[in-house]
C-alpha cells in the first residue's frame, strides 16, 4: 500500500504544490499562534514560580494580605504557636529608584529568622575597613545586601522613556532610594549569594524604619513543626487570623496569577483555536476540489481494483501529511513566536500580568506532540467529507465521459433551515453563564454563528444574485449566471471569506468600541488640569499631607484632591481587590453606570445578619464587582479594611476599565477613619484661572526635586494609557490579519482549482471569440461577485459576533461594558479592499487555464 | 585544607571575641553573623567600649531580687546553669543551659519592634554517658515582645520557646525557686531549681576582675547547690530526674583582655554543701594570664583566691575525633590553702562542635572532683562543670 499511497495521492500534494502549500500555512500559523500563547505563558508560569521558590525557600505556608502589608501584631501570634517551628516576617518594599523607571525590590528581613525558612535570602557581608561595623553587618538600618543580578543592573545608566538616560543607582557603594518625596542613601555591605534574582535584603527593622512602614508586614513565611501538615496548620490557624490575611502554601501563589491572567489567555487562545479551524477549512476546500478534480482518476483506479477503504485511507493521508507539515512548520514558528514576544515584549503576553519577569523559552515535548496533533486533526478532518463522497462515488457512473465537473461540490438543498437552527443556538449559548470566568457560552456562540453564516451563504447568494442580475457586460452576466447555477462553488470558495470577514469585522468593532469607551473613560475619569503622583500604588514613594500642602502651596494651583489605592486580599479566591480613597468629585472623576454620587435613598436588607445600617459609610463598586459579588446599589458591601471586616452602603457602580479583578471606591475621609493610613499617591490638581500648567509642573519640580514626582497632563496620560491599550490589542490585530490572509488563500486555492477543471469551458469561450483579457475579466468578476456575497454574509456574522464580544465574552471574562462605536469607514475600506483583492487574486489564480491555446484546452476534454 | 582558613577566621573569631563573655556559647548566633564575615574580628574586638556601655566598676553594691532581671545597658549578660541528674535507674547526667543578652547599639532609636538593639540568645546541652557525646541546641533571635525577652527586676528570660524564670509565691525574695523549659529536637527537659540560700558574690563583693586591667570585669554572683528535680526527655525517651546544679549570673561591658585567647572554669559543687568557682585566663602562649576563685562553705561563707592563689595544671588530654582539637580533660588544681584537687570529666567527649550551623567549638561538661587523702588515696569531694575555650584555635590539619 505504501507505494500505492505515495504514487497516487502524496504525490497529488506536490503536483498542486501552491493549494497545498497554503492550507499548510495556515494550519501552521494556527499551530504556531496556539503554541507560541501556551509557550509564553507557561514559560512566564514559570519564571514567576522560579521567584518564589526562591524567595519562600523551605516555607511551608505564607501568610499573605493586602499588597501594601499588614498589622504585624499576629507576628508573634503565630511565632508561639506549636505547629509552628519557625516563623520568618518580611517587609517587601519596592523601592523607587529617585529619577528612574525602575525599582528595587527589597526584602526586609530578620536574620535570625531567615536561616531556616528562607536560606536562599542570607546576606554575606562584604570585608570592611571598619570590622566593627562587619560584626553586626546584616543588622546595620543603614545597609542593605544585593543580589548579582540586582548590582549589575543597579551600576547601569538607564534609557528613560523621555529618551534621556538616568545615572546609575549604585554609585561609589551607596544606593540612593526614595521614601516619600525623600531621597536617602544605604550602603551596599555585601551581597545575596544565593539569590538569583535581582533583588536586595536588609533588615527588617531598618526597612520599616527607612520606608515609614513600622509596624507592617508584608508576608510572614512559616516553617511547620514536625508532622504538622499545611492542610493541618491552615485549619487550626485560620481561626487567628484577622480578615484579610490569609495562609497559603507557596505554590498557590503562582497557581493565583495563573488564574488572574486566565481570562486573557483563554481569549488568545480561541483566536488562535480560530485560526487553526480557519486553516482545517481551507484543506477542506482544496481536497474538495481536488477530489472533484480527480474523479474519474479515483474511478478508475476503483474500476482496477482498488479497495474503498484503502481509497478513503489514501485522501484521509493527505489530509493527515498537509496537517503534519503544517504542524512541523507551526511547531517551528510558535517557537520562533514565542521567543521574539519574550524578546520585545517580555513574558506577560502584552497585558502586563507578568511584568517583570525574564523568563526563558523551554521545549515542553507534551506540548508539542499535542499542537502537532491539533494539525494533522484539522488536515485529516478537512478531508474526511471530501474523501468520504470520492470513495461513494460508483466507478461505472464517474468514468463517463461528461460527467458534470461539478459533481462532487456539496449539493445546496434546503438552505436556510440549519443555518437558521443554529443561530437560534448560538442565541440559547448566549444566556449560559460563565464556567471559572470563562465565557464558554460565549465562545460557542461565536463558533456557531461563524458556522450559520457559512451555512446560510448560498441562501445570502439565492437572494443578493437576482439583485445584481442588471449587468450590462457579457462577463459580468456570464459570472453571474455561473455562480447562480452553482450555489456550492459559492460556498466553497465564499466560505473562508465569510469566516475570515466575520472575524475581522467582529474584532475591529470590538476593538474600536472599546478604544472609544476607554477613551472616553479616561476623560471622564482625568477632569483634572494636572497630576502628581511619587510612585506607583505599592512603591516606596507616596505623598503625606506635608507634601500635599507644600503643593496647595505652589502658585497657580486652585484645588488639590487625593486618591489613596490600595491591594486587599479578600480570600483565596479574590486575592487581588483594589480599595480607592478619594472624592467622589471634584478633580477625579467617576464614570458612573447605576446609582448616584449621593449616598442612596434606598437601602436594602440584604444582609444576613439583619438590618443594614443606615450610617454606614457609602461605597462605588465598579462593574467587575457588581458582577462578582452579585450586589447591586442600596446593598451591603463589606471589606477587610486595617484587620477588622467593615461595612459599606454601596451608591454606585462605576465603569473600571483599569481593575479587572474588582474595585471599590470609598471617601479618603472614611478611609483614614477606619485604617489610619494617612499616604496618598496620587493627588489631582486643577489650576487657577490663568496660570500655566507647564510653569506650575516646573514649580512643583523646584520644590520636591524632578527625581521624586512624576508629573502628569490629563492628555500625557490618556495618550500613554490608549499606547498601552494599542499594545495589549497588537497581537489581535496580528490574527486578524492571518484570518484575512487565510480568507484570501480560500479564494485563491478555489479558483486555481475551479480554472483548471474549466480549462474547456474557456476553450469554448475563445472559440467563440473571447480573448484571454475577456476571459481574466470573467474570473475576476466571479472572484470579486464571489468574495463580495462572503463579505456581505460575513459582515452580518462579524456584526452578531461582535455584540457577543462585547456583550458576554467582555461582560463574563474582563466584567466591563463598553458603548458600540462601529467604524464604519474602516469596514466599508476593509469589505471593499477584500472584493478588489478577491478578484485579482482569482484572476491570478486562474492565469494558468488561460494559458493553454484553445484548441488544446477544448480538445483535451473531448 | 580549604577550611582550615574559614575555620580558623572562625574560631579567631570566637576566641577573640570574647568581648562577649566566658562563655564561649554567647558566640554562637554572633558568630552566624560571623558566617557573613570573612575578615578576622581582633580589630574589632579590641576596641576600647563604646562610651554608652556603663563601665563595670568595683565597689557598686548588688541589690537583690533587683540585680536577678536583666541589666539592658551593659553589653553582655548571661544566665547560666548546669548540673547533674540522676534518673531512678540510677543514671548519671550532665546538663547545662545558658541564657544570654547582648545589647548591640544598633537601632536604640527605631520605634520598630524589631529593632535589634538587644539579641536573646540561648543554648542547652546534655552529657549522657550512654551516648557518649553531647546532645545540644540552641536558639537566637534579637529581643522582640513575647517572643525573645530579658525582663528587668527578675529573672524571667526567654527566647524560641525557651524559657527561664523564677518561680514560685515570693518573686521579691531572692530564694524563689527557678524553673526552666527546654525543648530541642533530640533532648528537652523541665527542671526546677531550689536556691535555699542568698546569692554567692564572687570577686569583690560581686566585682569580678578578669585580667590584670580592672577595666576587663563584670558583675558576678553564683547559686551554687540549686535542688533540681524534673523531667528529662532523650530522644522519645522520658526520665523523672533528680539533682543538683549551679546557676552564675554575669553582666558586664569588656570582660576579656585582648592578649587572652581562652580560658578554663569550673563551678563545682562540694559534697558539703559547700561550692568551688575558679577560673584561669590563658594568653597566647597558653600561659595563665589572671585567675580567681570563690569557695563557699554550707552557710554561704566565702572565701576567695586571688589570682596567685588558684593555679590550673593539666593531666590528660583527649584528641576530638571530629576537630582534631586536644583538650587537657583532667586537670589537678593547686590551691593557696595547700588542699590539691584532680578534676576527671563524666565523659570524655562534651567536645561541642557546631562547626555545621556557627563554627563554635570548645568543650563543656560534667566533672568530678576529687582531692588527695593523706593515705595517698583519693575521695569524691564533688560534682560539678569544667569549661575550656580556645583550643580549637591550634588546629592543624
Amino acid at each position: 500500500m505504501s507505494a500505492t499511497l505515495h504514487r497516487l495521492f502524496l504525490a497529488s500534494l506536490l503536483r498542486r504544490r501552491l493549494a497545498t502549500a497554503l492550507s499548510l500555512f495556515a494550519i501552521a500559523l494556527g499551530v504556531a499562534l496556539g503554541l507560541a500563547v501556551q509557550l509564553i505563558h507557561s514559560a512566564a508560569i514559570d519564571e514567576f514560580g522560579r521567584g518564589m521558590r526562591l524567595i519562600a525557600g523551605e516555607a511551608d505556608l505564607q501568610l499573605v494580605g493586602a499588597r501594601d502589608g499588614f498589622d504585624e501584631a499576629i507576628y508573634p501570634v503565630l511565632a508561639a504557636r506549636a505547629e509552628v517551628a519557625e516563623a520568618s516576617p518580611v517587609l517587601v518594599i519596592q523601592a523607587r529608584l529617585p529619577g528612574r523607571e525602575d525599582a528595587l525590590e527589597i526584602h526586609g528581613v530578620d536574620l535570625f529568622r531567615l536561616a531556616r525558612v528562607q536560606p536562599m535570602l542570607l546576606p554575606r557581608a562584604a570585608a570592611a575597613a571598619d570590622a566593627a561595623d562587619t560584626r553586626f553587618a546584616a543588622l546595620q538600618p543603614d545597609n542593605i545586601f544585593l543580589s548579582d543580578e540586582a548590582r549589575a543592573h543597579l551600576s547601569e545608566s538607564q534609557q528613560l522613556e523621555s529618551g534621556e538616560f538616568a545615572a546609575p543607582a549604585l554609585r561609589g557603594g551607596e544606593l540612593v532610594l526614595q521614601s516619600g518625596v525623600r531621597s536617602f542613601a544605604l550602603r551596599v555591605a555585601g551581597e545575596v549569594p544565593a539569590a538569583s534574582a535581582s533583588l536586595a535584603v536588609m533588615d527588617i527593622a531598618g526597612a520599616q524604619q527607612h520606608f515609614d512602614r513600622i509596624g507592617v508586614l508584608s508576608r510572614i513565611d512559616l516553617k511547620l513543626a514536625a508532622g504538622v501538615s499545611a492542610q493541618m496548620a491552615r485549619q487550626s490557624l485560620a481561626t487567628l487570623l484577622p480578615p484579610g490575611l490569609s495562609l497559603r502554601v507557596p505554590e498557590a501563589a503562582a497557581s493565583e496569577l495563573s488564574t488572574l491572567s486566565r481570562a486573557y489567555r483563554v481569549n488568545l487562545t480561541m483566536l488562535a483555536a480560530i485560526a487553526l479551524l480557519t486553516g482545517g477549512f481551507l484543506v477542506f476546500s482544496t481536497q474538495l476540489l481536488s477530489v472533484v478534480r480527480r474523479r474519474r482518476e479515483f474511478a478508475l483506479l476503483r474500476a482496477l481494483g482498488m479497495e474503498r477503504r484503502q481509497l478513503l485511507r489514501g485522501l484521509l493521508a493527505e489530509g493527515a501529511a498537509v496537517g503534519l507539515a503544517g504542524g512541523l512548520l507551526g511547531v517551528a514558528l510558535g517557537h520562533g513566536l514565542a521567543a521574539a514576544a519574550f524578546k520585545f515584549v517580555g513574558g506577560d503576553l502584552g497585558a502586563g500580568f507578568f511584568r517583570g519577569t525574564q523568563p526563558q523559552l523551554q521545549f515542553d515535548a507534551m506540548l508539542v506532540v499535542g499542537y502537532l496533533l491539533l494539525g494533522i486533526a484539522a488536515g485529516v478532518i478537512g478531508t474526511w467529507l471530501p474523501a468520504r463522497e470520492a470513495s461513494r462515488v460508483a466507478p461505472a457512473r464517474a468514468l463517463k465521459a461528461g460527467e458534470g465537473e461539478y459533481a462532487g461540490l456539496p449539493q445546496v438543498r434546503g438552505g436556510w433551515r440549519p443555518g437558521v437552527g443554529l443561530l437560534v443556538i448560538a442565541g440559547l449559548a448566549c444566556i449560559l453563564p460563565p464556567l471559572n470566568d470563562i465565557p464558554i457560552g460565549g465562545y460557542g456562540a461565536v463558533a456557531l454563528t461563524l458556522a450559520a453564516a457559512v451555512l446560510l451563504l448560498p441562501t445570502i447568494a439565492r437572494g443578493v444574485l437576482p439583485v445584481l442580475r442588471r449587468g450590462r457586460a457579457l462577463s459580468w452576466r456570464l459570472a453571474h449566471a455561473r455562480l447562480s447555477a452553482t450555489p456550492g462553488q459559492a460556498v466553497v470558495a465564499g466560505a473562508g471569506v465569510v469566516a475570515s470577514v466575520a472575524l475581522a469585522a467582529a474584532m475591529a468593532i470590538m476593538v474600536s468600541s472599546f478604544r472609544v469607551s476607554v477613551d472616553d473613560w479616561l476623560a471622564q475619569v482625568l477632569p483634572a488640569d494636572l497630576y502628581v503622583r511619587a510612585s506607583v500604588s505599592s512603591g516606596s514613594g507616596y505623598l503625606d499631607g506635608d507634601a500635599l500642602a507644600r503643593i496647595a502651596a505652589v502658585p497657580g494651583v486652585a484645588t488639590v484632591d487625593t486618591t489613596r489605592q490600595v491591594n486587599l486580599r479578600i480570600s483565596d479566591e479574590e486575592p487581588l481587590f483594589t480599595v480607592l480613597a478619594r472624592p467622589v468629585r471634584g478633580n477625579w472623576g467617576l464614570p458612573l453606570i447605576a446609582g448616584s454620587s449621593e449616598r442612596p435613598a434606598r437601602v436594602n436588607a440584604a444582609d444576613a445578619a439583619g438590618e443594614i445600617d443606615a450610617d454606614l459609610p457609602p461605597a462605588w463598586i465598579s462593574e467587575a464587582t457588581a458582577d462578582r459579588r452579585q450586589i447591586g446599589v442600596g446593598d451591603r458591601l463589606t471589606l477587610p479594611l486595617g484587620g477588622q471586616l467593615r461595612h459599606f452602603i454601596v451608591a454606585g457602580i462605576w465603569r473600571d476599565y483599569a481593575r479587572q479583578h474588582g474595585a471599590a471606591l470609598i471617601e479618603s475621609a472614611d478611609y483614614v477613619a477606619l485604617t489610619g493610613d494617612q499616604r496618598i499617591n496620587d493627588a489631582a490638581i486643577s489650576l487657577a484661572p490663568g496660570s500655566d500648567a507647564a510653569t506650575v509642573a516646573a514649580a512643583l519640580r523646584a520644590d520636591f526635586g524632578a527625581e521624586h514626582l512624576s508629573i502628569a497632563l490629563p492628555g500625557e496620560i490618556r495618550a500613554l494609557s490608549l499606547q498601552i491599550f494599542d499594545r495589549t490589542f497588537l497581537i489581535t490585530y496580528l490574527m486578524e490579519a492571518v484570518t484575512v490572509m487565510i480568507g484570501l488563500f480560500g479564494i485563491a486555492t478555489t479558483f486555481a482549482a475551479l480554472a483548471t477543471t474549466r480549462e474547456g469551458e474557456f476553450g469554448m469561450l475563445r472559440h467563440l471569440g473571447f480573448t484571454r483579457a475577456d476571459i481574466g475579466r470573467l474570473i475576476a468578476i466571479e472572484g470579486a461577485l464571489t468574495a463580495s456575497l462572503g463579505v456581505i454574509a460575513g459582515l452580518l456574522a462579524g456584526a452578531a459576533i461582535a455584540w457577543i464580544l462585547i456583550e458576554i465574552v467582555n461582560r463574563q471574562s474582563f466584567h466591563w461594558s463598553m458603548d458600540l462605536a462601529v467604524p464604519w469607514g474602516a469596514l466599508a475600506l476593509f469589505a471593499s479592499s477584500l472584493i478588489v483583492l478577491a478578484a485579482l487574486v482569482a484572476r491570478l489564480a486562474g492565469a494558468r487555464a488561460m494559458q493553454r491555446s484553445a484548441a488544446l484546452a477544448v480538445k483535451a476534454d473531448w | 585544607m580549604m577550611d582550615t582558613r574559614k575555620d580558623a577566621q572562625q574560631r579567631g573569631f570566637c576566641n577573640a571575641s570574647a568581648v562577649i563573655g566566658r562563655r564561649c556559647a554567647a558566640l554562637l548566633w554572633a558568630a552566624l553573623l560571623a558566617v557573613l564575615v570573612p575578615a578576622p574580628l581582633l580589630a574589632a574586638d579590641v576596641a576600647p567600649a563604646q562610651a554608652s556601655y556603663p563601665p563595670v566598676l568595683a565597689g557598686k553594691a548588688l541589690s537583690f531580687p533587683h540585680d536577678l532581671g536583666a541589666h539592658p545597658d551593659y553589653r553582655t549578660e548571661w544566665w547560666y546553669i548546669t548540673g547533674w541528674l540522676h534518673d531512678a535507674a540510677g543514671e548519671e547526667r550532665g546538663f547545662q543551659l545558658t541564657f544570654f543578652r547582648v545589647r548591640t547599639l544598633i537601632g536604640e532609636d527605631n520605634p520598630s519592634r524589631f529593632a535589634p538593639s538587644q539579641l536573646i540568645l540561648a543554648h542547652a546541652a546534655v552529657a549522657d554517658p550512654a551516648t557518649g557525646r553531647l546532645r545540644h541546641a540552641e536558639r537566637a533571635a534579637r529581643a522582640y515582645p513575647e517572643l525573645a525577652e530579658a525582663a528587668t527586676g527578675t529573672t524571667q528570660v526567654g527566647v524560641g520557646g525557651w524559657s527561664l524564670r523564677t518561680d514560685g509565691g515570693a518573686p521579691d525574695s531572692d530564694r524563689a525557686p527557678y524553673r526552666t523549659h527546654i525543648d530541642a529536637q533530640d533532648f528537652a527537659f523541665d527542671l526546677v531549681f531550689e536556691p535555699g540560700r542568698a546569692p554567692l558574690l564572687n570577686g569583690r563583693e560581686g566585682f569580678s576582675q578578669k585580667a590584670p586591667d580592672p577595666i576587663n570585669a563584670s558583675y558576678y554572683y553564683s547559686r551554687p547547690q540549686l535542688r533540681t528535680a524534673g523531667t528529662l526527655r532523650l530522644d522519645g525517651e522520658r526520665f523523672a530526674v533528680k539533682g543538683h546544679a549551679w546557676l552564675d549570673h554575669e553582666w558586664s561591658s569588656e570582660i576579656l583582655p585582648a592578649a587572652a585567647s581562652g580560658w578554663d572554669w569550673i563551678g563545682i559543687n562540694l559534697h558539703d554543701g559547700g561550692s568551688l568557682m575558679l577560673f584561669q585566663m590563658r594568653d597566647a602562649e597558653g600561659r595563665a594570664m589572671w585567675a580567681a576563685g570563690t569557695l563557699g562553705d554550707k552557710a554561704g561563707k566565702a572565701r576567695k583566691f586571688a589570682a596567685d592563689e588558684v593555679r590550673f595544671e593539666p593531666l590528660r588530654h583527649w584528641t576530638s575525633p571530629r576537630t582534631g582539637v586536644r583538650y587537657p580533660v583532667e586537670w589537678r588544681l593547686h590551691l593557696a590553702d595547700g588542699r590539691t584537687l584532680q578534676l576527671r570529666p563524666l565523659l570524655d567527649d562534651q567536645e561541642l562542635d557546631s562547626r555545621s550551623s556557627t563554627g563554635a567549638v570548645y568543650w563543656e561538661g560534667a566533672v568530678r572532683l576529687f582531692e588527695a587523702q593523706a593515705d595517698g588515696g583519693e575521695r569524691e569531694i564533688g560534682q560539678g562543670y569544667l569549661e575550656m575555650t580556645g583550643y580549637a584555635e591550634r588546629l592543624n590539619m
